[in-house]
C-alpha cells in the first residue's frame, strides 16, 4: 500500500479539507445537475438508490471475518435484531453480545 | 432577522431535538475512535465542522488508520456521502426560492435528517422557508460539534477498546445505517451481494479496494434488476421534477 496518510507538516489537515470539498460537492452537486436535467435514466437511478446499501455493506461484512469468532457473532444478532430495533438500542445490543462473550471467556 | 424568521429558526432547531439525541453519541465515538486512530483533538474536530457527515467521518477515520492512499480516502468518503447527490436533487424544488447565498451555505448543512425532515415540512406547510431550514442545520451542527470535541477530550481515558467494546461498535453502527435504507427496493440482495464480494475482494485483492469492488458491483446489480412499474416508491426518486 505504500506511501501513508501522514504529511509530515500538515499531518492529516490537507486529506480533512479536500475530503470536505469532495463532500459539499455532493451537497451541492444533486441541485446542480438536477437543474440541467430533464431526468436520469431510470437504470442509473436504480444504481443511485442502491449506493448506501452497497457501499455501507462493504464496512460492516469483512468484520464478520477479521473482527473474531465473538465480533462476527454480535453482529449477526445485531443485523436480526434490526429489523424490529432502532439503531441505538441495536447498537447496545451487540456491545453487549461481544462484552456478554467476552466476559465469559468464548 | 425578523420575528418571524427568529420563529421560524428556532422551529427548525427544536425539530432537530431527535436527531441531536441520536447523532451526539456517535458524535462523541467519532471523536474517541479519532484520537484512537492518530488524529490530534484538533484535527478530529476539523472534520466534524468541514465535512459534518458522521458515517462517512467514521469511513475515513478507518482508512486512516489503515494508512490507506490519500485520494482513496477522499474518494471513499465521497462514495459514502454520494447518496446527498440525491439528497440535493430531491429537495431542488424547495429551496429552489432561496438565494444563491443561502442555497450555498444550507446545502453545507444537508444531512441525512436534514433531508428528511425538509421532505416532511415541504409535504406539511407547503413550502420550505430559509430560517427554517438553517434552523434545523444549526441545530444538528453545534452539538455535533460538541460531541467530537468532548470524545476527542476524554478519548485519552479509554484504555484498550477491544477491552470495553468499542471494536464493536464501527461495524455495528454501519450496519444500522444499513438497516436503515431496508425499504429501500433490492435491499437484500444489493446487501448480500455487496457483502460476499466484498469479503472475497478482500481475500483475493485486498483492503481498501473490496469496499469500491463490492460497491461497485452491488450497484451494477440494482441497475439490471428488474426496474419497478411506476419509479416512485424508493424515498428518493420520489421527487416530479419542476
Amino acid at each position: 500500500m505504500g506511501s501513508g496518510t501522514m504529511n509530515a507538516t500538515f499531518g492529516y489537515v490537507p486529506v480533512i479539507l479536500l475530503a470536505a470539498l469532495a463532500t459539499y460537492a455532493t451537497r451541492i452537486g444533486g441541485y446542480l445537475i438536477v437543474r440541467r436535467f430533464e431526468r436520469l435514466p431510470p437504470r442509473l437511478m436504480a444504481a443511485l438508490d442502491a449506493v448506501p446499501a452497497a457501499v455501507l455493506s462493504t464496512l460492516v461484512a469483512p468484520a464478520l471475518i477479521t473482527g473474531g469468532r465473538d465480533a462476527a457473532i454480535a453482529i449477526v444478532v445485531a443485523f436480526l435484531a434490526g429489523f424490529r430495533l432502532a439503531p441505538v438500542p441495536m447498537l447496545l445490543l451487540g456491545w453487549a453480545v461481544v462484552m456478554g462473550l467476552r466476559q465469559i471467556g468464548f | 432577522m425578523t420575528d418571524t424568521a427568529a420563529h421560524e429558526f428556532w422551529r427548525g432547531a427544536r425539530k432537530a431535538l431527535p436527531a441531536i439525541l441520536s447523532a451526539c453519541p456517535f458524535g462523541a465515538l467519532f471523536g474517541a475512535l479519532a484520537v484512537d486512530n492518530g488524529l490530534s483533538i484538533s484535527e478530529a474536530m476539523l472534520m466534524s465542522a468541514t465535512v459534518f457527515a458522521g458515517a462517512s467521518q467514521m469511513v475515513g477515520i478507518e482508512l486512516f488508520g489503515q494508512k490507506v492512499q490519500p485520494w482513496l480516502i477522499v474518494l471513499s468518503i465521497f462514495a459514502v456521502n454520494f447518496r446527498m447527490v440525491l439528497y440535493s436533487a430531491s429537495i431542488a424544488r424547495h429551496i429552489a426560492h432561496f438565494s444563491r447565498a443561502q442555497k450555498a451555505f444550507g446545502l453545507f448543512l444537508l444531512t441525512d435528517p436534514h433531508y428528511a425532515e425538509t421532505e416532511r415540512r415541504a409535504d406539511a406547510t407547503g413550502r420550505v422557508r430559509f430560517p427554517w431550514f438553517l434552523g434545523y442545520g444549526i441545530g444538528l451542527y453545534v452539538p455535533w460539534q460538541i460531541a467530537t470535541a468532548l470524545g476527542a477530550v476524554f478519548a485519552g481515558l479509554i484504555g484498550n477498546p477491544a477491552a470495553i467494546g468499542l471494536d464493536v461498535l464501527l461495524p455495528i453502527y454501519f450496519l444500522s445505517l444499513v438497516m436503515g435504507f431496508r425499504q429501500r427496493r433490492n435491499w437484500l440482495p444489493v446487501v448480500a451481494t455487496a457483502s460476499v464480494v466484498s469479503v472475497l475482494a478482500l481475500k483475493v485483492v485486498g483492503s481498501p479496494w473490496h469496499v469500491s469492488i463490492g460497491a461497485v458491483v452491488g450497484m451494477v446489480l440494482a441497475a439490471c434488476l428488474p426496474l419497478p412499474a411506476e419509479e416512485k416508491d424508493s424515498a428518493i426518486s420520489k421527487d416530479h421534477r419542476n
